[in-house]
């Protein structure tokens, strides 16, 4: 079992003919995921190859669906016309959308979540994330396929790089799935929907759970995992050197005030029992520990 | 990125918004001409982009236009919590009968806008939250619908603003989203929004906050961007397109992903603890492709800060192999030559780490040693800083 994403997921590229689109699109399926065809309006009918794999592009998420049976859209589009393709994904209710780009105007993104949500037939994951995987069944976006295997941790993340660095901590265990939510200040999928996926999933045994500074997203989580999650959850939070008013990379990393500092997020985490480390290292150890390994 | 008042008044104005003359001044000579222009009684306004300017002493009203000369002048140049006064702004006084808060923001934790109005302006909204929450009207958004007139109307008798002013309020408000929409703002706060004497209803004072990564549908915004505050080094960072904040501390930060140079500067501080209180000096993403050009490009911005006496290398290979990262390290250092003269510690991890060591290893330069954890790299990269 997994999160999200598994050994069914039928994949299609939004902007696949594009060069990232392209660049990725053969990553995915050297990592063994079902990719079953791409989005680009106006070359609907062509077909490209991919390092000897043959896809058909299509005009429009609803003539891919129609077509392949896809229910997964993966978005690589630049951000100018990244709703637009979000947009198409929801209204060909695509189960789940999966927003890669980066630099997206907060005003487009808080319209495509809002008109997801709206329509309740497709999750959203992004925007500005490295996507999702399930070792060994699927990979969606662009982590690394082969850091680790499958495993019995869960982990959610804002940040990509971390996400690597805790699955290369912790590859010798392997993970059920790793979910890069994004670092935007409003995303698709939060910390708190993915905990409780993992929460409910048979095969995912602990949790680790990457947060950042910025908003109130991990306080939230917190308190979510004292109502519901009696799997055990370790935690990372980055930015505790963070200055007040600069935003650190990510869009949604900013402390402003006294709030989104980075010790209020794990003050509020251990409060509810989550142990949060110094360092991901001592994170890992930490989950390390709890398993038994 | 935050705007001076001034700009926030402009961009009001420019949505039909009411406001006051106002005018921004960089010299007492610019605030005088002002004043005569306006005519009677002005305020003379410090320009920063910080809270309680007005306790501070820098808003002063003004008589004529020799005392605005005097005013700007005494202002001009203050500094008010870090910040240099470098303009003024001359406004229009106004005989004010009542003082509101009317403001639309983005709502993170909602995922949508928020207006948040009250009877209780003038002051700190934060405070007024928290005191007497009753006086604070918060109504949700839905993006797709927007603000209309008859939302606007409700929203001012939710938010019991007088009825001789509700028509007002809600006209100023249907602007206001109008601008927030069509200027990409996740901010537009008038505080306050004045009735004068007359009855009429006005923003005096007004903070937008617009969305950078909207910057491509708005080349206009550029015009905006405060050049004459921009660190330096940061100034630098953007023109090359690097992700770079400069800090006060000593070791220098190359990482790539947001995520990892946060826990990077966060490691290195807490590793400093033990040599003396070392701590990071910067912020700098380089992004998935690192090329030697871009790490060159960031090398060579690190070096040049001279606060900087060590620098961490920080890289998990991900998309981009480690061996490409480290031909990119050895290239840079080529290309910066002798300007190169701090130690560099390199931590390398993730995808094709074994060969990009090794390249490492055997250019040997003497300039750079490697880590294999990133904890064990932070510690050396602190030890070596504070020597």
């Amino acid at each position: 079992m997994s999160i999200f994403l598994n050994k069914d997921s039928r994949v299609i590229v939004h902007g696949m003919t594009g060069s990232e689109g392209t660049k990725h699109t053969k990553r995915m399926l050297k990592s063994g995921t079902n990719i079953v065809g791409g989005v680009t309006p106006g070359k609907g009918g062509q077909s490209v190859d991919m390092d000897g794999t043959s896809l058909p592009v299509f005009n429009s998420a609803k003539e891919a669906v129609a077509a392949t049976g896809a229910n997964v859209s993966v978005i690589f589009v630049p951000a100018k016309f990244t709703k637009a393709a979000v947009i198409d994904a929801v209204d060909a209710q695509v189960p789940l959308a999966v927003v890669i780009t980066e630099g997206i105007p907060v005003h487009d993104s808080t319209q495509f979540v809002a008109y997801a949500q709206s329509k309740g037939t497709t999750r959203i994951i992004g925007p500005n994330c490295p996507g999702l995987i399930t070792p060994g069944e699927s990979n969606v976006g662009i982590i690394p396929a082969d850091i680790t295997g499958s495993g019995p941790i869960g982990l959610v993340s804002k940040s990509g790089t971390l996400t690597y660095q805790m699955m290369y901590e912790l590859r010798d265990i392997g993970f059920s799935t790793a979910v890069g939510i994004g670092g935007d200040p409003v995303i698709g999928t939060t910390h708190i929907d993915s905990l409780r996926a993992f929460q409910d999933d048979p095969k995912t045994e602990a949790i680790v759970m990457i947060g950042e500074i910025g908003g109130d997203a991990e306080e939230r989580a917190a308190a979510f995992i004292k109502e519901y999650v009696t799997k055990p959850v370790v935690g990372y939070v980055a930015g505790f050197t963070a200055p007040e008013g600069k935003t650190m990379g990510h869009a949604g990393a900013i402390v402003s005030g006294s709030s989104g500092t980075a010790s209020a997020k794990r003050d509020a985490l251990e409060a509810v029992g989550v142990r949060v480390g110094v360092t991901p290292s001592e994170s890992a150890q930490l989950l390390r520990s709890i398993l038994g390994r | 990125m935050d705007l001076f008042e001034y700009q926030a008044r402009d961009l009001f104005e420019a949505h039909g918004i009411p406001v006051l003359a106002g005018k921004v001044a960089t010299t007492p000579h610019e605030a005088k001409r002002a004043a005569a222009g306006m005519g009677g009684k002005v305020v003379v306004k410090a320009q920063v982009k910080i809270g309680g300017r007005g306790k501070a002493g820098g808003v002063k009203l003004a008589t004529d236009p020799d005392d605005a000369f005097a005013k700007a002048e005494a202002i001009l140049g203050m500094d008010i919590k870090g910040h240099t006064v470098h303009k003024v702004m001359i406004a229009q006084a106004a005989p004010i009968k009542e003082e509101y808060y009317l403001a639309i923001l983005l709502d993170r934790a909602a995922r949508s806008f928020l207006v948040m109005a009250s009877v209780a302006g003038g002051m700190d909204i934060e405070q007024v939250a928290h005191e007497t929450p009753e006086k604070l009207a918060k109504v949700h958004i839905d993006p797709a619908k927007g603000i209309d007139a008859a939302l606007a109307q409700s929203i001012a008798q939710q938010a019991q603003f007088p009825s001789d002013v509700q028509k007002q309020v809600a006209d100023v408000l249907v602007k206001l989203w109008a601008c927030f929409v069509a200027e990409d703002a996740t901010l537009v706060e008038v505080n306050p929004l004045v009735k004068t004497e007359d009855g009429r209803v006005i923003a005096l004072d007004g903070k937008v906050t617009l969305d950078d990564n909207a910057g491509f549908r708005h080349p206009d915004h550029e015009a905006l961007v405060d050049h004459a505050s921009t660190n330096p080094l940061e100034a630098l960072a953007k023109e090359k397109d690097l992700n770079y904040v400069k800090l006060d501390g000593q070791v220098g930060i190359i990482g790539n992903g947001a995520g990892l140079v946060m826990s990077t500067l966060d490691v290195v501080a807490y590793a400093g603890e033990k040599f003396g209180g070392m701590k990071p000096a910067n912020f700098l993403d380089i992004g998935g492709g690192a090329s030697a050009q871009v790490m060159a490009d960031g090398l060579s911005i690190i070096l040049n800060d001279k606060d900087v006496k060590c620098v961490f290398v920080n890289v998990f290979g991900g998309i981009t192999a480690c061996d490409a990262v480290a031909n990119g390290i050895i290239q840079a250092l080529e290309m910066l030559g002798n300007k190169a003269t701090k130690p560099i510690v390199v931590r390398l991890d993730g995808n094709n780490v074994l060969e990009g060591r090794r390249i490492l290893k055997e250019a040997n330069h003497p300039l750079v040693e490697q880590a294999e954890t990133m904890d064990g790299a932070a510690a050396r990269a602190a030890e070596l800083a504070a020597k």
